[in-house]
């Protein structure tokens, strides 16, 4: 199986320097569309933004290296253009929120225009929790400069200084407040094109805010509650048929025969037979499922890697050199010691030990799904649930051969990714229908499908050593990580000469990435190991992480966690346990203290209670951010304690909710989340970090209250996982 | 292919499909009614949740043929004249989702709750709610979107709301 590389899909920066620049619109096409008004466009490029006059706005040519667009029309609206996607981190509320604050206009004047890209400048996708940090600046860049512009335009109109000018609430009023003129009544009739650089005016400072920074509620919420929002899997075309494409019995299966005479018979369906692919068209769902049943295909599937043994697998089957999403070794590290210095002083204890954890599945409650349409100019239109529209244009255009302006991806807020939405195998395929029927299709996946034929969170085998002094300073530190991945594995904490080393393996499952990457399963055992020292030397796991730890900022959460959570209070008994765990990436930094309940009869526990403090800069959206948390730690309890894809011989075992266990109501513990609003210090992403701490923070709660120390994900599983010894407790 | 008269959100409609179609599959496939969603098929996620004579249902687990003799209710058919329900109204003020693709079953499965059940306890919202799966986690806030509607109703208005 191909590995989708970590590499690849998550750590690259979304405009790498030779990323394409393409984008179907040029300024004159845009100002048909949107009519008069100012179009600001927004580029990358430092040099040309300087020749072209820090004034900002003329009738400038319109550069290739845009990286978004805003424009303001005659009747007030502003449109912001921007290659992010919603997939319900509520990224479209929260940039709209820091456009309407640096261009003074209420949020309710703000449409933004995402994920679209006959329309929107080219993007590298939403991920790596790059949104706010990267994308939001850039927006309120050009936000600041059309503030600009039209202090100059009115100035210009009224001949006075721009300077004595008064611009707030989408209204430019004269000095002497005699007259005032609408954003929209001052470029009527124009069409003026600004081109800005990322060097802008000043910015407001985040203690300013009124806008952003506020818990302004989800953009067209009521879209949402009353049905009338358009999903990918929603959208409906005159004339559209209904796919289905046939399934191998296995991974890396081959062919031997096939008859689909029996669904060739059914009313109007039109078969497509190209190679193994096998798929159909139906005029409606009902046939398409009838018909793709009815196909005899009869196929080889080789003996493959399960569950059981999975770790000694990875761990002695290596990716080839350059491959598996991996920083790659350097020869130095190759050949230094593999195991850290040894603990200096005869009094140091040093322990070493392995943690696991499972393929996962990423489950969007929205499985994968496209509409695709050829026009009779043969231009290919797809709507699809993905967070790489410009990703999957490209597979597009590779798979069909396709000039890039003959494609246009759209991808309307989905039914959520958490990092299993990069490909674009949906839309492929439902533009493979679509070309053979001649007519649109629409593809959705079965929930079977979603569980088999995406990707996986990757497994993974942690093997840590460390030394520790009596006074419960780290003395040496080994941290190395089989197959999951490299993100989080560099510890916080202050120990001289760590080695930690990500070693890429051949995986047996497809995989890629998953919220947070690699940092839930390295944390995991981190910070569990952490524990585990703590508890050797008799200290309090607190006071040992605070004791190593010279980040201010991971120290603030730890400490507001631990007061908001009554650590000091909280002593564990066998039926109830307490942990704690921290971790800090990309920006966000965590600290997440849980409660758990333990029934020894029964042998069950029960999260009851979980606190955690989060700080990721100045907060854009507190309501977004707290809900963020929260879902990632609810998402997060499934890897925890009770998901795990089983699969042998290239089969998933388990592909249907009802033998994958998910969170549920049941499940979700009390909630407190505290956000610690640094106002004075950028705005990180919050979409991935808020899970890494609820896996390890429970693990040492159980230990707490239970002495067993569970250091494979899922910690309780409710049924066997094959290859792992029973769990002492279930869930 | 049979033929049916549907009456959904109040309005007949007619529909030719296969007895053996699942109503899910006709509402969203022959009458574009998308706002039910498909989440699993297999009646273990909730997320196709609508009202039988104002009894929730998952929709892909009920045939069109056996519901051709009910009120149907889906979630397009109960915003009445601009106005949202209680229920809707509570998840917008409470901020219960994320991608929200769940919405339709959970603002469903609510509504059937509170109209058997005007003043749910916690336990009985949480066990209430448990066949319908948020993936986004947002689940505490869907808690407290059911108690805040549960709250704001006027005694019996879940029950009218349940047998539009």
């Amino acid at each position: 199986m191909n590995t989708l590389l970590d590499e690849t899909l998550e750590i690259a920066p979304p405009d790498s320097a030779n990323a394409p620049r393409c984008f179907a619109l040029d300024r004159r096409a845009f100002l048909q569309l949107f009519g008069g008004g100012l179009l600001v466009c927004l580029t990358g490029d430092h040099a040309w933004a300087q020749e072209a006059g820090r004034g900002g706005f003329a009738r400038q040519p319109v550069p290739n290296d845009i990286s978004a667009w805003l424009h303001i029309a005659a009747d007030n609206r502003v449109t912001v253009f921007t290659g992010k996607v919603e997939v319900g981190q509520n990224i479209r509320t929260s940039l709209a929120q820091l456009v309407a604050e640096e261009l003074s206009v209420p949020f309710d004047a703000i449409t933004m225009v995402m994920g679209d890209t006959d329309l929107v400048p080219y993007d590298a996708g939403t991920f790596g929790s790059q949104s706010t940090p990267q994308m939001g600046p850039r927006l309120r860049n050009m936000a600041a400069a059309a503030r600009q512009a039209l202090l100059e335009l009115a100035a210009k109109q009224w001949n006075c200084d721009a300077a004595s000018l008064v611009i707030a609430n989408g209204k430019v009023t004269a000095p002497n407040a005699n007259q005032s003129l609408t954003y929209g009544q001052l470029t009527r009739d124009e069409k003026l094109v600004a081109a800005v650089s990322s060097a802008a005016p000043a910015l407001n400072p985040a203690t300013a805010w009124k806008i952003a920074g506020t818990p302004v509620p989800k953009a067209n919420g009521r879209e949402f509650v009353t049905g009338k929002h358009q999903y990918p899997s929603d959208i409906t075309l005159p004339g559209m048929l209904f796919g289905k494409v046939l399934r191998p019995t296995g991974f890396n299966a081959t062919l031997d025969s096939v008859d689909t005479s029996a669904a060739e018979k059914m009313p109007g369906v039109k078969l497509v037979r190209d190679g193994d692919f096998i798929g159909l068209a139906a005029p409606d769902a009902y046939t398409a499922e009838q018909a793709i049943a009815a196909i005899k295909a009869r196929w080889t599937v080789p003996a493959q890697p399960s569950n059981t043994g999975i770790f000694e697998y990875l761990k002695n089957t290596p990716e080839s050199a350059g491959r598996g999403g991996g920083r790659p070794q350097s020869a130095a590290q190759s050949a230094a010691a593999q195991t850290a210095p040894a603990a200096t002083g005869s009094a140091a204890t040093t322990l070493a030990q392995s943690y696991t954890v499972q393929y996962i599945a990423h489950a969007p409650l929205e499985p994968r799904a496209a509409v695709a349409q050829w026009d009779s100019t043969g231009k290919l239109t797809v709507w699809t649930g993905t967070q790489r529209p410009f990703g999957v244009k490209d597979e597009l255009v590779s798979a069909f051969h396709l000039d890039p302006s003959k494609v246009r991806v759209l991808q309307p807020d989905m039914g959520s990714g958490y990092g299993g939405k990069h490909t674009g195998e949906t839309a492929v395929e439902a533009a493979r229908l679509a070309k053979a029927a001649g007519a649109p299709v629409k593809l959705v996946w079965t929930r079977e499908e979603e569980f088999t034929w995406a990707y996986f969170r990757p497994a993974g085998l942690m093997e840590l050593k460390a030394s520790v002094h009596p006074d419960g300073t780290l003395a040496a530190w080994e941290h190395h990580n089989y197959n999951s991945g490299n993100a989080g594995l560099d510890t916080p904490y202050n120990v001289a000469n760590p080695v930690q080393q990500y070693h890429a393996s051949r995986s047996p499952l497809r995989q890629a990435s998953y919220r947070a990457l690699a940092h839930t399963a390295n944390n995991f055992a981190r910070e569990s190991f952490m524990d585990e020292l703590a508890h050797a030397i008799a200290m309090d796991p607190l006071a040992f992480r605070q004791k190593n730890l010279a980040d201010p900022r991971l120290l603030a959460v730890l400490n507001a966690a631990a007061d908001k959570f009554g650590w000091a209070a909280a002593k564990s008994t066998p039926t109830r346990g307490f942990g704690i765990a921290c971790g800090t990436e990309k920006g966000g930094h965590v600290a997440t203290c849980a409660e758990v309940a333990i029934d020894p009869a029964a042998k069950k526990i029960r999260i009851v209670r979980v606190v955690q403090a989060w700080e990721s800069g100045a907060v854009v959206n507190p309501d977004g951010l707290r809900n963020q948390n929260m879902g990632a730690i609810v998402q997060g309890i499934g890897g925890a304690l009770f998901e795990a894809i089983t699969f042998a011989d290239g089969r998933i075992l388990n592909p249907h909710f009802a033998d994958y266990r998910l969170p549920r109501f049941a499940d979700a513990p009390h909630v407190e989340i505290i956000l610690l609003d640094r106002k004075d210090l950028p705005s990180s992403g919050a979409g991935e970090i808020g899970i890494v701490g609820i896996a390890p923070a429970v693990g040492n709660a159980i230990f707490a209250a239970t002495g067993a120390r569970l250091r494979n994900m899922p910690m309780t599983p409710s049924g066997p996982v094959p290859g792992l010894a029973p769990a002492p407790l279930t869930s | 292919m049979s033929d049916f008269t549907l009456t959904v959100n109040g309005a007949k409609l007619h529909v030719s499909a296969p007895a053996d179609e699942t109503l899910l599959s006709v509402l969203r496939n022959r009458l574009s009614l998308t706002g039910t969603k498909y989440g699993c098929g297999e009646g273990e996620c909730g997320a196709c949740t609508v009202l039988l004579d104002g009894h929730a249902v998952k929709s892909c687990q009920t045939l069109v043929a056996d519901a051709a003799s009910a009120k149907i209710t889906t979630i397009e058919g109960l915003e009445q004249n601009g106005q949202l329900t209680p229920v809707q109204q509570a998840f917008l003020d409470a901020g219960a989702f994320q991608c929200a693709y769940c919405t339709s079953g959970m603002v469903m499965r609510a509504t059937a709750l509170l109209h058997a059940t005007p003043n749910p306890t916690e336990a009985q919202i949480v066990s209430g709610m448990n066949g319908n799966i948020c993936r986004c986690g947002t689940y505490p806030r869907i808690v407290d979107a059911v108690q805040r509607a549960s709250r704001s109703m006027p005694a019996h208005s879940a029950a009218k709301g349940a047998a539009r």
